[in-house]
Parts: C-alpha cells; sequence; structure tokens
C-alpha cells in the first residue's frame, strides 16, 4: 500500500470541454479503504470527476492524485467501470478475453496470455459469478450480465482502487442489490469510488457521499442537503460532503 | 467452368492469377477483420485513393510506382491514424481531402510523366490476369509479414481495436500500436493494387471480414474464416469472368458483394426465425 497517503485526491481541480466549466475548485480526499458514493444530477460532473482521477482528462487548474502518484502512473493499480464502455457490443469477442483485457500491461508486448494472467481473470469471473459465460460472445449477454463482466474486468487488474460510474445504471433493482452486496464486500480489501443518480440507494451502503454539481450558479447547495435526503427517500445518510466554492 | 480447370493447367499467366488472389486474400483477411471491427472502412478508402498520388510521383521522377505507393500509403496512414486519435471530430474531412487530394495529384503526375504510357486502368481496378512472378515473390513476403506481426501483437492490438480508452488506462502504448495498425492496412493496400486495383481493394477488404463476423465469437477465428471466405471468392470471380471474358477485379468485386448481400439476409432471416421460437419457448434463464 502506499502508506499515508490518500487513495484519492484532488485540489482546488477546475475543468471545463471548451465552455462552461464542468467542475470548479473541487477538492476531494479519499482515505484508503474508504467505500464513497458520488452523487448529483445528470451533467453534474460525476463521469468528469472519475475521468479526471484516472488521468482521461487533464484539469484546467489544480491536482489530481491517485494512490499518491500522477494519476497516468496510479491509474495502473485501479480498476475501472465505465459507464458506456468505448467497444461495440457486436464486437466478436469472449467474456473470457474481455476479462482478460484487465491483465494488460503486465508481462511481455509479444506474445499470448500467460497462465497466471488466466488464473486472475478466472477469479475475477468466479467473484463477480460469470464463470459459465466465459465462452459467450459478448453481445449474447443482457445489461446486468454485462456489467459484471466489466466489474470483472476491472477487477482482473488487482485494483487497490475501483472506480465505477453509474454500474447499475441499466438494469433493475434486484441486481443493482446483487452488485452493491458484492462491492460492500471488495470493500474489506479495496477503495471503491461508485458514481450513482440514486442518492437514497447509494446511501444505504457507503460511508460517505459526495454530490457533485456543475457549477455554483446553476445549483443551489441548499437543495440537497441530509435532511432533504432523509425526506425524499427515507433513509439515512451519515454526511453529506458540499464543497460549492 | 471447366473451360477455366482446362485453361488453368495451361496458361501461367492464369496459374499466377489464381495464386495472386489466394495471397491477396490473405492479407485481406487478416487485417481486414481489423477493418471491419474497428470500423475503420472509409479511413481505409483514404488510404488506398491516397496511393495514386505517390504512384504518380514515382513515375514522374522515374522511380518504381510500387515503392511511391507504399510511401504515400504510409504518410497518408499516419496522417490520418494521429488526426484521428487526437482530434476525431476533424478525422471525416481530413479522410476526405487525402482521398481526393492523393487522387489529383496522382493524375497531374501522370499527365506531365514524360513518354505517357501509363496504364492508368490498371492502377485503379487491377490486372490480376498481368501479375509477374516477381509481383507474386513481394506478395508472399508482405503475407509472412503482416502475419508476423499479428500474430506477436496479437493481444495488444485486440486490445487497441477493442477498447482504446481502457486499454489506455492499462499503460498499453495504444498511439504506436494504432498507426501500426493503420501502417499495416497500408501495406496491404499496396499489394493488392495489382490484383483489384485501388479503387476496388476496399471492399476485397472489408466483404470477407464482414461475412466471417457474421459467423464467429472471437476476431482470430474471424481472420481465418475471412481468408478461406476470401480465396473462395477471389478464385469464383477469376473463374466465372474468364469464360465471357469480363474484367477479373470487377467481377471479383460483384462476387463479393453479392456473397455478403446473401449472407446478411440468410442470417437476418435465421435470426427472426430464432426470435420468434424463442418467443414461443419458456423464458429460460435470467437475462
Amino acid at each position: 500500500m502506499t502508506g499515508a497517503a490518500p487513495a484519492i485526491e484532488l485540489k482546488e481541480v477546475s475543468f471545463s470541454y471548451g465552455g462552461p466549466l464542468v467542475l470548479e475548485r473541487v477538492s476531494l480526499e479519499v482515505p484508503a479503504g474508504e467505500f464513497l458514493g458520488v452523487v448529483g444530477p445528470n451533467a453534474g460532473g460525476k463521469s468528469t470527476l472519475i475521468k479526471l482521477i484516472l488521468g482521461l482528462l487533464m484539469p484546467d487548474s489544480g491536482s489530481v492524485r491517485l494512490l499518491g502518484a500522477r494519476p497516468e502512473q496510479g491509474r495502473r493499480r485501479a480498476g475501472y467501470v465505465p459507464q458506456y464502455p468505448q467497444f461495440a457490443r457486436d464486437f466478436p469477442i469472449t467474456v473470457e478475453q474481455t476479462v482478460l483485457m484487465g491483465r494488460l500491461g503486465r508481462g511481455n508486448l509479444l506474445g499470448g496470455w500467460r497462465r497466471a494472467d488466466r488464473e486472475a481473470a478466472h477469479r475475477a469471473m468466479n467473484g463477480t459469478q460469470i464463470a459459465d459465460l466465459a465462452r459467450r460472445r459478448l453481445h449474447t449477454l443482457s445489461g446486468g450480465q454485462l456489467q459484471r463482466v466489466l466489474l470483472a474486468r476491472a477487477l482482473a487488474c488487482d485494483p487497490q482502487v475501483l472506480l465505477l460510474d453509474e454500474p447499475t445504471a441499466n438494469i433493475d433493482m434486484r441486481l443493482e442489490t446483487d452488485i452493491f452486496d458484492l462491492l460492500k464486500a471488495l470493500n474489506r480489501r479495496m477503495t471503491i469510488l461508485v458514481v450513482s443518480h440514486d442518492i437514497g440507494f447509494v446511501s444505504r451502503y457507503v460511508e460517505r457521499v459526495a454530490c457533485v454539481n456543475r457549477t455554483l450558479m446553476c445549483h443551489s447547495a441548499a437543495a440537497i442537503d441530509g435532511g432533504v435526503i432523509q425526506r425524499l427517500y427515507g433513509s439515512a445518510v451519515h454526511m453529506v460532503e458540499h464543497r460549492h466554492a | 467452368m471447366s473451360g477455366f480447370i482446362h485453361a488453368l493447367w495451361q496458361y501461367q499467366f492464369l496459374q499466377n492469377a489464381l495464386l495472386a488472389g489466394l495471397l491477396a486474400s490473405l492479407a485481406c483477411g487478416v487485417v481486414g477483420s481489423y477493418v471491419v471491427v474497428r470500423r475503420i472502412g472509409f479511413l481505409a478508402g483514404g488510404i488506398s485513393h491516397s496511393v495514386l498520388g505517390g504512384m504518380g510521383a514515382a513515375l514522374f521522377f522515374g522511380w518504381s510506382p510500387m515503392l511511391g505507393a507504399l510511401a504515400a500509403a504510409l504518410v497518408a496512414a499516419v496522417l490520418i491514424g494521429w488526426v484521428s486519435l487526437a482530434r476525431r471530430e476533424r478525422e471525416d474531412t481530413l479522410i476526405g481531402a487525402v482521398w481526393a487530394v492523393g487522387m489529383a495529384a496522382g493524375i497531374l503526375f501522370i499527365s506531365r510523366t514524360p513518354g505517357y504510357n501509363v496504364d492508368l486502368m490498371s492502377y485503379l481496378f487491377g490486372d490480376i490476369l498481368m501479375v509477374p512472378l516477381g509481383n507474386l515473390c513481394v506478395m508472399l513476403v508482405g503475407d509472412l509479414l503482416l502475419v508476423l506481426v499479428v500474430g506477436l501483437l496479437y493481444r495488444h492490438l485486440l486490445a487497441v481495436v477493442f477498447d482504446e480508452e481502457f486499454a489506455r488506462l492499462r499503460g498499453v502504448p495504444v498511439t504506436p500500436l494504432y498507426l501500426l495498425l493503420l501502417s499495416l492496412v497500408a501495406v496491404t493496400v499496396v499489394l493488392l493494387i495489382r490484383v483489384v486495383g485501388l479503387i476496388l481493394v476496399i471492399a476485397l477488404l472489408t466483404l470477407p471480414a464482414a461475412i466471417a463476423g457474421q459467423y464467429v465469437d472471437t476476431l482470430g477465428r474471424m481472420m481465418g474464416l475471412a481468408v478461406v471466405i476470401g480465396m473462395l471468392l477471389t478464385t469464383a470471380g477469376l473463374a466465372l469472368s474468364y469464360g465471357p471474358d469480363l474484367p477479373a477485379g470487377s467481377t471479383i468485386i460483384l462476387v463479393a458483394g453479392s456473397a455478403y448481400l446473401l449472407s446478411t439476409a440468410v442470417g437476418a432471416l435465421s435470426g427472426r426465425v430464432q426470435a420468434r421460437r424463442r418467443a414461443r419457448g419458456p423464458s429460460g434463464s435470467r437475462g
């Protein structure tokens, strides 16, 4: 592990896609071992936040550290479950080959997978209960099964930090509970940051909820405080972190 | 058809043509599978058409037209690839520009080449019946090179065409690998110019692989099946064109296009039948 360094650390980060600021002076510290939920309205900057943490986007100002290193280095020890995977659903590839992608970046550039890679991929598939789907082609899977494949691919990285962007956006409530139970178990050995649109649901699992809003001007911070969430969703929230500078 | 087989025994040029078709199918099946799954058919079209610029310049300055073609294809591949990675929103504009500018430059050079006696049509549409033995050797070497590179880098090339963002996160050198892949496309295009010409090459690059993709579960098998399909299609096209003395390259492409349409139609029909059967049967395991 990285000692005292927080798993994720953002300081005064601002970002725009060329237009108005998507994130403005965002600061966040996630200590190792935490299970953090990130909530907020659509287009509020939640996915942007994850992409900044992973170094897929560069902040206009401010600093980002992942596992005590620059994102491009720290991300080798992180697992990522994207909201919208970049691949085409009809790509000719099996579940096992997809999960093996989590083992890239180890060993040689040339040649095939090693036995250790296949074993790690099978551990990840067993952990997410998709071992029986290993030979299936990706486009034959349901939304819930695909989500588990993406999670297994991230776990095959042997991550210290797991970042998930809306992992349950397109699946039903029962599977959503399954996946969050699984994440809760995984949290015993890794830091987890999960983005969700469902504040009430996610707050039953996580220790802390970070509320991300696009800009100060667009949204009033008072609209989403602990009391409002309790009234709206009828569930306890341990803490809501607000940093709308 | 028996006339074709009889002629095949007799004539060296026909044997060469058959071999050229088979060698071309190998390159097409392997590299074309990447083109199809990554959906860069238009990009491959831009590379192949830019080749005329290089050939024209080479003729004008008295160099080998094939070397000129290779140089132009590689420059176009790296240029388009670099822009498509850095600024995706400009990609189609640039491809269109490279496509047309390459051809225009080629025509200008050829028109100014002293002692003008270039058979432009054979560059554009191929001349499989006139493939010299030396060209077959070049194709064989090119095929071996392609297979070697793809074999050694299979895992990482798969990662780049499947999910570039995820590959980048895992520390895979995405940009060099993508440019290498486009360079493989460039080499393939140049190898195929003799067979079907630079206008028709895009069909041979995509159609066998697209047909194969309808039947297999992995990229590796798609390549293997695409090679076999390509060999069948080029041989069938050659045989069909021989009797009535049709242009061979164009016949091959029409055969390939018909096979693709047929395969797609059969696939759509059988898919509908299966869906109806599923809908009637009991709803099985979840999802």
